[in-house]
């Protein structure tokens, strides 16, 4: 176990090293010269040489990515392009803890639930409650995400006014915070419900057929027991991949969410660094997207790994 | 007699999309405590459902019809499941075939054998799980503690099955259910499984049903047994009764056909014609008419079931013209132009395998970094085959004799070694060889339902091997004549040209694989268990047809079996094989004979003998975990009943010449071997 956790640890590192590789030379793709982006049109020629210099602009490539890469690893991240050029890392530190909430509650709703009806799903296959399942959460996988952020907007909080529009960060308290969060989080999760329910049904159908199950139903065990004793940790191995990957989507894939909620995410930075072609910006707000994905693999592998003794003993 | 489960007239049905359909009718079966009662039936015949009903336990989509199924008095059919809850586990329990499957793959072996004593008897953990480890001491592990901590994965199959013995026997339950459990594990595995259930169940005088299909375990296992055919019960009773006097056609046809370790004249098997019908098929009146050789026009109605002694029953219109000999079902085997002994020794070789080794090794970085080197499947192994005659290669799972195969097919290349067939250098590798040696090597697998393009018809797979094994461009016409000649070699109608696989029994399919084989003109055909899928009854026509071919085309084959039953009836020469080494070689006699392989003693020892008046001296192997196999010295020293020391850990043995073409594998000099060997033969004849 130690020497497969070691050889996933190397293999995370090389992974990010490539990507690095990569998001680096997409960046001097794009189209546009980084000193007139700073300076502006009216720049001088002077300035702008100037400015090259101490950007190290005029060092060949791959100087620029090293110089690049070892700032990264030792915490210098750079300076935003945008006016009073603000360090980068406290501020997609900022966005990061934001996402990461908004990420843990969504999981928290939608879990435990889409677990729940996947079993029930299973357990009822081909009856009429199993049709319901499907439908409602195929429908609802179905809606894209500003829809139903906007519907439940309409609903929950224009309507009933029980949550907040918006979402801004800036909780007085935890209540206050959750109140905030509980919209954006359930959109979230309506995508992830989908996934984690048919899966879970999938996988219970699957286990269900297998001769354990009528041997552990012939010692004598109630279906509750059989279900939770020994059928679920078996079915949901592949769940419990899916959803440490969809960790990774929650992090940084929110950007549709973010902005109907107009709640202060990576996902909504990274657009704004878009827009603005904020280079340096870009490239971390990539680089720490790229790194929760590859962890939340890092940990599905784990996970799997460690729930299955045939490939944990092998 | 007070029986402890009692059934009366049961039967269970299926729901279908053509409506309910009758699985098996009006069963009437007992048992009494201490007793072993066989279920002896073909796939098909119900012997599963009706075992699992026993415990009231049915598919969802099942339901028993009619019937009362009595346990200790009190009716099973119509209790609710919670009911049948207190009973499963504690007072009934079951013994699964495919253990692997049958438990949980992610909790450990003690925590699931512990589970039925927490749940019934109140158990605390640390209770619970020491007489868990008590009882895996009890189905004799090695090491129970360790084992206890062990995943099923990490057991050999004879483990697993212990395992589950040592699960079902726990709560000390009063009704046994066995359902083919030793069905996929080797013969030497299979015998010791056998004994430990024997003597379990005399210590706790449990009653238990012991289904199979296999009448060789019944004779040497069960006290009854019941013989199931097609849903219906045609004979039950005593076992001696029944196998030293059977009175029903299907039972003495049955036992007729069974090749078995007779050798002298050469023979055809008896066999029963046609196949077992389909549930939706059977016939109204008796089921087995349409089979029967003794079938006369009464038996258009069905028979009563009729008690012919104590506990025996029967049913049939003509037993009484059978008992009193008035009418003799035909079973004397045809004889058959037998391979004169000079045949077989001095023929010229068709095929000769020299020094082939293969190893599988381990792909990826990850194999190297875990230290895992390859598994050494076949090691220095040299076979030859004799013109028109059969070597049947003969081993346990894990032997190499399936790879030995395929390296002589080509499918696999070996690392080392050399080929010639029919006196000319064979290329190892498939591609490299000629039209012309595709068309004189074939091969037959064991599986037809793989071996066969579902959607292709029988006809058009015949006819694309004729024409891609042809020298010259064959008309259309003449494709179809050799399709039909083909079909009529294998005793199938021209009408299978049209079937497709699908519609074809599984004896159907694996003649329709051997057609595929002789559809150019081979000098040798390679058949890796072809008959080891098939029942009994359709078994022996399949061996039939293989030695007939054998005669009419003179073809050689290489038989790779693990019944050693049908290799003694197909083969003229055996190669026993164990852990990648061939370990005896020689004529069918001689190997049968002593001295021999300590390996091949036992092996012959297990066979269980369909004859209940005959014991053998039984000799029991130790199971060898996977990653304890000998690399130096013997491959069998860990295992091997007559180790003499040390020399068998260090050094390989020598291939030791017994004359007559016989050779022996082993550090026991050939004369002592004869000695002992011998010496304990006389002692099983006089205890």
């Amino acid at each position: 176990m130690m020497r497969f956790l070691i050889r996933r640890i190397a293999l995370l590192a090389l992974t990010l090293l490539i990507t690095s590789v990569i998001v680096f030379a997409l960046t001097q793709l794009l189209p546009g010269d980084v000193a007139r982006l700073i300076l502006g049109r009216e720049a001088s020629q002077e300035a702008l040489d100037n400015l090259r210099v101490q950007l190290g602009l005029n060092d060949p490539i791959p100087v620029q990515y090293w110089n690049w890469l070892t700032g990264f690893v030792s915490g210098d991240w750079g300076r935003s392009f945008t006016s009073g050029s603000p360090p980068i890392r406290p501020l997609v530190m900022e966005r990061l803890g934001n996402s990461l909430r908004l990420a843990a509650l969504a999981l928290i709703f939608s879990v435990p639930l889409s677990i729940i009806l996947g079993a029930l799903a299973a357990l009822r296959e081909q009856s009429p409650l199993d049709s319901v399942i499907s439908l409602a959460t195929l429908a609802v996988v179905g809606l894209p995400e500003f829809v139903t952020g906007l519907a439940l907007i309409n609903i929950f909080a224009l309507g009933l006014g029980w949550f907040p529009a918006s979402a801004s960060a800036n909780a007085e308290s935890l209540g206050d915070l959750l109140r905030q969060l509980t919209l954006p989080a359930i959109t979230a999760s309506f995508v992830l419900v989908a996934y984690i329910v048919r899966l879970t049904r999938a996988g219970v159908i699957e286990e269900l057929k297998k001769p354990y199950v009528r041997t552990a139903t012939l010692k004598g065990l109630s279906r509750g027991e059989v279900l939770t004793g020994h059928v679920l940790g078996n079915a949901l191995l592949p769940t419990i991949t899916v959803i440490a990957i969809s960790f990774g989507w929650l992090i940084g894939g929110l950007v549709v969410i973010e902005n109907v909620f107009s709640y202060p995410g990576l996902g909504r930075l990274m657009t704004t660094a878009i827009e603005r072609k904020d280079i340096p910006l870009m490239q971390a707000v990539v680089m720490v997207t790229i790194f929760f994905y590859a962890v939340a693999n890092l940990v599905a592998d784990l996970l799997y790994a460690l729930l299955n003794p045939r490939i944990r003993l092998e | 007699m007070t029986w402890l489960i009692e059934a009366r007239g049961v039967s269970i049905d299926y729901r279908t999309d053509a409506g309910w359909i009758n699985a098996v009718r009006d069963i009437d079966l007992t048992i009494a405590p201490g007793e072993i009662h066989g279920l002896v039936g073909e796939s098909g015949s119900g012997k599963s459902t009706l075992a699992l009903a026993l415990m009231r336990y049915l598919a969802p989509n099942a339901r028993i019809s009619a019937g009362r199924i009595l346990f200790d008095g009190d009716d099973l059919v119509p209790k609710p499941a919670e009911a049948m809850r207190k009973l499963w586990g504690k007072q009934i329990a079951l013994v699964p075939q495919d253990s692997l499957a049958a438990l949980n793959p992610s909790h450990r072996i003690g925590d699931q054998i512990a589970e039925i004593a927490r749940v019934h008897d109140g158990l605390s953990p640390s209770a619970a799980h020491k007489l868990a480890v008590e009882m895996l001491r009890r189905v004799h592990f090695n090491d129970p503690e360790g084992a206890a901590r062990r995943y099923p994965h990490q057991l050999s199959g004879g483990m697993q099955q212990r395992a589950m013995i040592a699960m079902a026997l726990i709560a000390r339950p009063r009704l046994l259910i066995l359902d083919e459990p030793t069905t996929s594990l080797d013969v030497t595995t299979e015998a010791a499984i056998i004994d430990l259930i024997h003597d379990l169940i005399h210590e706790t005088q449990a009653a238990a049903l012991f289904v199979t299909h296999n009448l060789g375990l019944v004779a040497q296992l069960c006290d009854r047994v019941t013989v199931l055919y097609a849903g219906e019960v045609m004979a039950s009773g005593g076992v001696s009764a029944m196998f030293t006097r059977p009175l029903h056609p299907y039972t003495i046809s049955l036992l007729a056909s069974l090749p078995r370790p007779i050798r002298g004249t050469e023979t055809r098997l008896s066999t029963i014609e046609g196949v077992a019908p389909a549930p939706t098929q059977r016939p109204a009146g008796c089921v087995f008419a349409p089979r029967c050789p003794a079938a006369v026009s009464i038996c258009d109605q069905k028979p009563p079931i009729e008690t012919v002694g104590e506990g025996h029953l029967i049913r049939c219109h003509r037993w009484r013209e059978i008992e009193t000999g008035a009418l003799i079902i035909e079973t004397a085997p045809t004889a058959l132009e037998p391979n004169t002994l000079d045949d077989v020794l001095l023929a010229p070789y068709t095929l000769k395998a020299i020094h082939l080794h293969k190893t599988f090794r381990r792909g990826g970085i990850r194999a190297w970094l875990m230290g895992k080197r390859g598994t050494k499947a076949v090691d220095d192994v040299s076979l030859s085959v004799r013109s028109r005659s059969t070597l049947g290669l003969v081993g346990e799972s894990g032997s190499g004799k399936t790879t030995a195969a395929r390296l002589i097919a080509g499918l696999e290349t070996p690392d080392e070694g050399t080929l010639e067939l029919l006196e000319m250098p064979l290329s190892s590798n498939l591609r490299a060889r000629p039209v012309e040696t595709l068309r004189r090597l074939q091969m037959v697998f064991q599986n037809p339902n793989d071996s066969l393009n579902p959607y292709r018809s029988v006809g058009a797979a015949l006819a694309r091997s004729i024409r891609r094994l042809s020298e010259t461009k064959l008309s259309s016409v003449e494709v179809e004549r050799r399709v039909k000649a083909l079909l009529a070699a294998v005793r199938l109608s021209s009408d299978y040209a049209k079937c497709y696989p699908t519609e074809l029994s599984g004896g159907e399919k694996q003649r329709v694989a051997i057609a595929r084989a002789f559809a150019a003109d081979p000098a040798l055909v390679i058949a890796d268990e072809p008959t080891s899928a098939l029942d009994a009854s359709v078994q022996s026509a399949v061996l039939n047809l293989l030695k007939d071919l054998r005669v009419q085309r003179g073809v050689s084959y290489l038989f790779i079996s693990h019944d050693l039953n049908a290799v003694s009836y197909l083969a003229d020469w055996i190669a026993v094989m164990y852990r990648g080494q061939i370990v005896e070689e020689g004529t069918v006699d001689d190997v049968y004979g002593f001295p021999s392989h300590p390996y091949t003693e036992a092996l012959i020892s297990a066979i269980p003998n369909p004859d209940p008046t005959i014991r053998t001296r039984r000799i029991r192997l130790n199971e060898e975990p996977d990653d304890q196999i000998p690399t130096v010295g013997c491959r069998f020293h860990r295992r091997c009943p007559r180790k003499i020391g040390a020399l068998c850990e260090t050094d390989a043995p020598p291939w030791r010449d017994a004359g007559g073409q016989h050779f022996i594998r082993c550090h026991i000099p050939i004369e002592e071997l004869r000695a002992v060997q011998s010496e304990n033969t006389l002692m099983t004849e006089s205890g």
